[in-house]
């Protein structure tokens, strides 16, 4: 049996890893081939963009050669997908070799957009690519004060950048004897400060405490970079001296180009993570439309589930359970303290107040995370 | 118009429903309809509460079982 695994991301990477171990014996007697293709021999750690961006991590810290990552028994290829050809069971890389596959799981991951939005890229900051990083980071060490403005596009990976950089830069600016020169102003596209309720409540009274205003039911329309002024679809405006903007994102190109789901994101059921009308093709992470949080536990949890139910359906013929939902998302408070939010379709987070120790949980896990790639945390 | 799009957003709690729904706003073209599924109470009020305000349209709200559905038009 062929298995086939598109994209070296967290999805992927741990997807594959997983995988690799529950088909150990299959791998090793040939059984079974286990196949990763991905656009780079890079694994990048991407939550690390956000300490780069802050000046507390270097970027080559965040990346490992993808094929260290890999169990033995993987068979890895730098060669991205250009074509999927599901009805054949087959995909058709850059070189121009050909897949085929029993089984396929597609784990491409999602791309930011700045460009959607007029004036966004070149008047804003954000945490979102390597080289955006390092703009944020020359951008804060040179800001001597003024009208900071959050801004957050639809969709977006990663949930809890909005109040993660605002709490952050709070820090960062108050270190620097700034506090009196600096304000915060903190927008959200919908009618709370955050899609989780019990995160809304909690950061309302956290930006309370600090002086932070903020303003519901707010997307960017376009930024005005003249006149400092970012403009809503709702017909608002507000004046920012520094504009740190969440981009909006969209699964990759190749899902787009051949019709596997609009906005690049693929359609699947939200339990056994079929792609819809399919049996034997998968897709886990950002990839999915599943409206659930975009981010790498939930491309992490996904992968433990999918990998026990493709192993299943090797060794006894059909899946055997189901994924929950199950996210859960560190979110920092500030330079010292953090909290999180754990949460599946069934239960609702309940984030507690923020702590020192889940702060040093979280830095703990920066560096866990490679355990976490190998398929072993 | 390329027809009606559902968003089955039960009982998801992140990015919910109404996030849901701008993101597949900005996809769609003018005419289209979706509708969304929510177990949040609260999208009933927010989703129209939003499309009125950016000019696009509520066709219908409507709730079965403890599911809302609500259909709106992508109007410019």
């Amino acid at each position: 049996m062929k298995i086939l695994i598109v994209g070296g991301g967290m999805g992927g990477t741990i997807l594959a890893n997983n995988l690799a171990r529950r088909l150990c014996g299959e791998l090793k007697s040939k059984k079974v081939r286990l196949t990763m293709l991905s656009a780079s021999d890079k694994h990048m750690y991407q939550p690390g963009l956000l300490y780069v961006a802050l000046g507390r991590a270097a970027t080559d810290e965040l990346y490992r050669d993808q094929a260290s990552l890999l169990e033995p028994g993987i068979e890895f290829h730098v060669d991205p997908v250009e074509e999927f050809h599901l009805d054949k069971n087959q995909v058709k890389t850059k070189s121009g070799r050909v897949f085929s596959y029993d089984l396929i799981a597609i784990a491409t991951g999602s791309r930011p957009v700045p460009e959607e939005i007029p004036g966004f890229a070149e008047n804003s900051i954000n945490v979102y690519t390597e080289e955006a990083a390092l703009k944020f980071w020359k951008t804060i060490n040179a800001f001597r004060g003024g009208r900071v403005v959050v801004a957050v596009g639809v969709p977006h990976k990663c949930p809890m950048i909005p109040p993660e950089i605002t709490f952050c830069l709070y820090d960062f600016f108050r270190d620097r004897g700034l506090a009196d020169k600096v304000s915060f102003h903190y927008t959200y596209p919908i009618g709370r400060l955050h899609s989780l309720e019990p995160v809304s409540k909690w950061m309302q009274g956290e930006f309370d405490q600090r002086g932070i205003t903020y303003e519901t039911l707010f997307n960017m329309k376009s930024v005005d970079g003249a006149k400092k002024v970012v403009h809503s679809e709702e017909g608002s405006e507000t004046n920012y001296d520094l504009l740190v903007a969440v981009p909006g994102h969209r699964g990759m190109e190749v899902i787009e180009k051949n019709n596997l789901g609009k906005g690049g994101w693929i359609p699947v059921n939200r339990n056994r993570l079929t792609i819809d009308g399919r049996e034997n093709a998968f897709a886990l992470g950002d990839t999915t439309n599943i409206p659930i949080s975009k981010a790498g536990s939930t491309a992490h949890f996904e992968a433990e589930a999918l990998a026990e139910n493709l192993a299943a359906i090797v060794k006894i013929g059909s899946p055997v359970r189901d994924y929950d939902g199950k996210v859960f998302c560190f979110i920092e408070a500030g330079k010292d303290k953090a909290t999180y939010a754990m949460f599946n379709y069934n239960n609702p987070p309940d984030p507690k107040p923020a702590t020192k120790s889940i702060h040093w949980f979280k830095m703990a896990y920066n560096q866990l995370y490679w355990a976490s790639a190998r398929g072993l945390l | 118009m390329t027809g009606k799009q559902v968003i089955d957003a039960r009982g998801t709690f992140c990015p919910g429903p109404l996030m849901e729904l701008i993101a597949a706003i900005k996809l769609a073209e003018v005419g289209d309809e979706i509708e969304v599924l929510s177990t949040d109470q609260g999208s009933a009020a927010d989703i129209p509460e939003w499309i009125q305000k950016v000019g696009h349209q509520v066709i219908s709200t409507s709730s079965d079982s403890g599911v809302w559905h609500v259909v709106v038009r992508k109007a410019k």
